[in-house]
């Protein structure tokens, strides 16, 4: 060390730590250099709104697939974000601290559990008993959602334990000074107090939902269509990449980048404003 | 009609305890429901004997080997890179605009989801940089995945050594490398190794970005630039085209097992910090 110095050293850590920042860049780079020419070529409105995706003819629309991520998501954010959040609050706000700290790292277990792991469950559980009792062919939008539902409920717990416990104690002694109930005190005091770091906690659950991808394919079925009811089976965005993946060239290719670059960019808009809400919390 | 506040108070609790034991309720059926029917099939000889026919027969030998060395290699690459840029932001430097830049893109980094590392990762190292599928590919992709993760859980255990140390430090005539290298960096270990944990768990668990990188080859690597086949990958396969269910359990089980334990350690390990700082 005594050769390079201090100054030495200082440079080098300051070029590490440019690593995490080149990776991104290197990353959003190739993607958009692969998948941007193909959208330019074959015109945005014609990728993104026309419903035909057939690479044999060479019609490229991913309409269905953004229709069936979102639907999936959506259906993923009404189960898992009010379980998530009701869980949230009981660990912090009605059981004591001592039980929490263990509670809270076994519900983050769920998120050590492979995705695989998860889809295979779908396959195995949840797709027979919508088949049996619902109806359609089982492997569905409704399994898909479910199965995501239950994917972000780690994230979307922890998080949001963190940001109640991050409410200041003495607004809690004062709202239940004036006589409210606890359950008062939660829903007009510490759900206002902590709502940016909840919010934030739903938007982070939305983008590992949207981003989800081998429980997805196992589940949701994959056949290219617009979702007309929830025990249809669909193709989202991420499960589209990855079927065709492996033996896809050229131009085909090339469309599955820049699907992959709508993923992207989508991902990318709602991490900002999850980043932005998480930081108003800690301005706070 | 107006609700009683007790009342509401009563079915308000009912309602968030019932949430709580829905959510524990289904950790549990997952992680059961995987044991009971996979580990009968996991034995000594199940994960020391080569698959046969596409994994139909036979054990999961070569998918174990590839679940050890892809992480291996991702953590050798990414934990000094992670462990480094958190010292920098930590110690070498106030809140500016450059380590905003680094905070936001370590946030963007962790956030983009593994089937877009894997199409990065298929360009950039297997195609561009004509690695093929490899374990270089593999471990290389995976080390870009797991740096957030890395650089985050680092920075807060080197935030969390007290003040105190580095001044004692600094007074008796130490410059900052000799700080960070003998007292700082030796107090933060047991966080560093916690985050490193965690991160393996993520890599074992990974299949999206590592199928379009690392491939599927069921053969024994012989060097860094062959194909391999994680558990995780091998698992996926033998469920979706429905090679042998009974192996898949087995396999599941092994993946969960693995998952589980090094999960464990790294809360071990964490409670063992706060415990200690306590």
């Amino acid at each position: 060390m005594k050769l390079i110095g201090e100054k030495g050293v200082h440079r080098i850590l300051m070029g590490i730590a440019f690593s995490a920042i080149s990776a991104l860049l290197l990353i959003t780079l190739f993607i958009i250099s692969e998948g941007l020419p193909f959208i330019f070529e074959y015109g945005l409105t014609d990728f993104l709104f026309s419903s035909e995706w057939i690479p044999a003819e060479k019609k490229f629309g991913i309409f269905p697939m953004i229709a069936a991520s979102l639907w999936v998501t959506f259906g993923a954010m009404i189960l898992g974000a009010p379980l998530g959040v009701a869980v949230a609050l009981f660990l912090s706000e009605y059981v004591p601290r001592s039980v929490m700290r263990i509670i809270k790292p076994t519900i983050e277990l769920l998120a050590a559990i492979p995705s695989v792991v998860y889809g295979f469950i779908g396959v195995m559980v949840l797709a027979p008993i919508i088949r049996n009792y619902l109806g359609g062919p089982g492997l569905s939008l409704l399994a898909g959602s479910v199965i995501l539902g239950i994917m972000i409920l780690p994230t979307v717990i922890s998080i949001s334990i963190d940001s109640i416990l991050a409410v200041p104690q003495s607004f809690r002694e004062g709202s239940l000074a004036l006589g409210a109930t606890t359950w008062q005190t939660i829903h007009m005091v510490t759900i206002k107090a902590a709502k940016s770091g909840i919010i934030a906690s739903i938007i982070l659950g939305l983008g590992r939902a949207i981003g989800e991808t081998m429980a997805v394919i196992m589940v949701a079925g994959n056949s290219v269509n617009i979702p007309g009811s929830a025990l249809d089976s669909v193709r989202t965005l991420t499960a589209n990449i990855a079927l065709e993946m492996s033996y896809a060239t050229g131009l085909h290719r090339q469309a599955l980048f820049a699907t992959g670059v709508i993923l992207f960019i989508g991902i990318i808009i709602l991490n900002s404003i999850a980043s932005v809400a998480l930081r108003k919390r800690a301005v706070r | 009609m107006r609700i009683h506040p007790r009342l509401f108070q009563r079915g308000a609790v009912a309602l968030l305890s019932g949430a709580t034991l829905i959510t524990l309720v289904i950790l549990i059926f997952i992680i059961v429901f995987i044991l009971r029917k996979g580990l009968p099939v996991v034995t000594l000889d199940f994960l020391t004997r080569d698959p046969e026919s596409m994994g139909r027969e036979g054990g999961i030998f070569p998918t174990l080997i590839g679940t050890i060395i892809l992480p291996l290699l991702a953590l050798i690459i990414a934990t000094p890179l992670g462990v480094f840029t958190s010292v920098y932001l930590s110690e070498y430097t106030r809140e500016t605009k450059f380590t905003r830049i680094i905070r936001f893109g370590t946030d963007c980094l962790a956030g983009i989801p593994s089937i877009i590392f894997g199409l990065f990762g298929y360009i950039f190292f297997v195609l561009t940089l004509e690695m093929g599928w490899s374990i270089m590919s593999g471990g290389l992709t995976l080390a870009v995945m797991v740096l957030p993760t890395i650089i985050r859980t680092s920075e807060e255990a080197i935030r969390a050594v007290p003040k105190t140390y580095r001044e004692v430090s600094f007074s008796l005539g130490a410059s900052s490398w000799q700080t960070v290298k003998n007292v700082i960096l030796p107090n933060a270990l047991p966080g560093i190794v916690t985050g490193v944990m965690l991160s393996i768990g993520r890599c074992i668990g990974e299949t999206a970005a590592v199928i379009f990188t690392a491939g599927s080859s069921l053969r024994l690597p012989a060097t860094a630039f062959d194909s391999v086949r994680t558990m995780a990958v091998h698992f996926y396969i033998l469920a979706r085209e429905g090679i042998s269910q009974e192996n898949a359990y087995g396999t599941a089980a092994a993946l969960i097992i693995a998952v589980l334990a090094i999960n464990l350690i790294a809360y071990w390990l964490m409670n063992r910090i706060i415990a200690r700082r306590g």
